[in-house]
């Protein structure tokens, strides 16, 4: 096996998805370690010019899988590009994003390879010569690091944790095509239509900002009032999961164990009690706010800033405040 | 219709982390095990196509130690027909190790549809159905919210960044559950007193060794004490400057 470090990434018509430059800066940091050339993979129908734009995230080289099969994510036949280029690149190490596309896809290359691949991972090391990770579990309750007993070493990185950092304004990396044999994998599930959510909503994976509405909203049209503070701060709206129980929010909103796990910069939660399970999928957030009407809520232990009241006086407050800052 | 349901069992959510004596494993000690969330949506899923159907056979397949007995029993209880027990001791295993067990065991079942949660709240690592579809050479699709079935496929939706795709895929094939799929059953007293007589084969699983190795477990960072900014929308103008200015984030 070679030092290489390859990473996937993860691209949407043609434009790299935040996560891609992430896991490009903690990739750069590994090959660094290692000592080794961080090469990025790419699958696409067209792959646009843009792939050398990855040159700025200090990736050495790309290898681009160009396929018209490939206009939507196909598990088997993204899985065989992947291996393809493995295959051919021998990597010590390969990243993925934990996107949706990164967490159904890794865990196939890695079957296919019949190597371990850790999940989710907020922290890499490279201990002599090896990668070491460190990863949540039980929603980030407790926290293990794992070493690896095959290679390539393979994991997939947590979005909105590894900061992405340009090395090098303007330089261009270079762009190798290949040809992926679709046949051998050929596809036995497709895509056959994507229903965008509708707007321009930020995904609560990967916002910096999450304003998120408990129990305490009582009723889904006041959410309204959160949307708006949401939209002075570019925030996107989150749920605990009595409101999501409750039916006012879709499912896809829910923050907790049995619902999204984010690390925003800041969480600002409100008429939330701070149930484990809630803590659990928010507990890792940079700065966290609780707004709550009873000031013996367990949000309070955990949030660096919190006001007691009621939240239908103290949301619209906060908004119009906000506001304030951000025309001064 | 063959139906398999992989399911684990887990520490349920109200479990407060402690770390074990090894400082790689939790502390067992009065930790509550259940039914892993996502696998009751798997369950419920199954139970109701065999229903609509009118015929088939769902079978619990689990691979742990004898405690997860329990869990099979309680899906016995919700309406499946049959378990399975790949029994191992309380070691370690990763995602390879599992899905190869897991993965051989299903070559020796009948199935059409195998159905997994998205992922297990104890090891979090939603990797076992994508593993079992190379391993079976069978389509997987994951994280599903809605599911159909239509004269030898199926087609599901499934939640990704800025919305959902529909994916159709042949039979015999492996689903994922999300929440939102369906709203479990709970069981009914008489489901409780047929499952008692309802069997459960033990075995042991064949499977490889495990390709990563925990070095040790620890807490999460400590949050620091929280401050009360004040109350009421007075408090407001002092905590967006503090956010501002002390914190940084707007
Ligand atoms: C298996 C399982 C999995 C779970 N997974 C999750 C999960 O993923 N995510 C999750 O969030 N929960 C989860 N839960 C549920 C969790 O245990 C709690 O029930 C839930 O988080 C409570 O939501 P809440 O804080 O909105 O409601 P409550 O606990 O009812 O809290 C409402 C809060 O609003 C405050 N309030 C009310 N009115 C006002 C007002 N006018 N102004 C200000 N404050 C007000 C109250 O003081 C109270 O603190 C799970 C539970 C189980 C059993
Ligand atoms: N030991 C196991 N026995 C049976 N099914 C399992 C086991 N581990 C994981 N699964 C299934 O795989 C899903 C995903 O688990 P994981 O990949 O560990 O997050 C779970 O929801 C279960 O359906």
């Amino acid at each position: 096996m070679s030092k290489a470090v390859l990473f996937f990434a993860e691209q949407n018509n043609g434009q790299f998805r935040k996560s891609a430059f992430e896991v490009a800066t903690a990739g750069r940091q590994v090959a660094d370690a290692l000592g080794g050339e961080l090469v990025a993979a790419v699958v696409g129908d067209a792959i646009a010019d843009s792939a050398t734009t990855l040159g700025a995230y200090g990736v050495d080289k790309v290898i681009a899988a160009e396929n018209t099969d490939f206009h939507y994510y196909s598990p088997e036949g993204f899985t065989q590009a992947l291996i393809d280029i493995i295959t051919e690149l021998e990597p010590g190490v390969v990243l993925f994003p934990a996107t949706s596309l990164g967490s159904d896809l890794a865990p196939r290359v890695a079957a296919k390879l019949g190597v371990g691949l850790a999940s989710d991972c907020t922290e890499l090391f490279v201990v002599d010569g090896k990668l070491e990770i460190k990863r949540p579990i039980y929603a980030g309750k407790a926290y293990i690091r794992v070493a690896f007993n095959s290679e390539p070493q393979m994991a997939t990185l947590r979005s909105n944790v590894f900061s992405a950092q340009k090395q090098q304004e303007g330089k261009e990396a270079a762009v190798e095509k290949i040809q992926v044999n679709v046949a051998e994998g050929k596809s036995k599930s497709s895509v056959k239509e994507f229903r965008p959510m509708g707007g321009d909503r930020i995904e609560l994976t990967e916002a910096d900002i999450i304003v998120s509405g408990g129990r305490g909203m009582r009723e889904p049209g006041n959410f309204a009032i959160l949307e708006e503070l949401a939209k002075e701060l570019g925030a996107a709206v989150g749920a605990s999961r009595a409101a999501v129980d409750a039916g006012w929010r879709p499912h896809s909103d829910q923050v907790g164990q049995t619902g999204k796990t984010v690390s925003p910069n800041l969480y600002i939660a409100v008429g939330i009690s701070g149930a484990i399970q809630h803590l659990a999928g928010m507990s890792s957030s940079k700065y966290i706010v609780a707004i709550n009407k009873d000031p013996e809520a367990p949000i309070f232990k955990k949030a660096d800033y919190g006001i007691v009241g009621d939240l239908f006086e103290i949301v619209p407050a906060l908004t119009e405040e906000v506001r304030k800052l951000k025309s001064s | 219709m063959n139906i398999v349901v992989c399911m684990k069992q887990v520490p349920d959510t109200e479990t407060k982390v402690r770390i074990g004596a090894d400082g790689k494993t939790i502390d067992p000690t009065d930790v509550n095990y259940v039914i892993n969330p996502y696998d009751e949506f798997a369950i419920e899923e199954a139970l109701r196509i065999k229903e609509k159907l009118g015929e088939g056979e769902v079978t619990i397949l689990s691979l742990g130690p004898e405690r997860a007995t329990t869990a099979i029993r309680s899906a016995l209880a919700m309406g499946a027909d049959k378990g399975v027990l790949l029994k191992t001791d309380d070691t370690y295993l990763d995602s390879h190790a599992v899905a190869t067990g897991l993965a051989n065991a299903l070559k020796e079942m009948k199935y059409d549809l195998i159905f997994l949660g998205k992922q297990a709240i104890d090891d979090d690592s939603a990797q076992i159905g994508p593993r079992l579809s190379v391993l079976l050479d069978i389509p997987c699709i994951t994280v599903v919210t809605k599911l159909e079935l239509e004269d030898g496929k199926i087609i599901a939706e499934r939640e990704v960044e800025g919305g959902t795709q529909v994916i159709e895929a042949s039979l015999p094939a492996i689903v994922t559950a999300q929440k939102g799929l369906n709203e479990p059953r709970y069981a009914s007293l008489k489901g409780i007193m047929m499952a008692k007589k309802k069997p459960i084969e033990e075995k042991s699983p064949v499977m490889e060794e495990a390709k990563i190795s925990v070095l040790k477990m620890e807490y999460p960072p400590e949050r620091k004490g929280g401050k009360i900014v004040g109350s009421g929308k007075e408090a407001v103008p002092e905590l967006v400057k503090l956010l501002h200015e002390e914190a940084k984030v707007i």
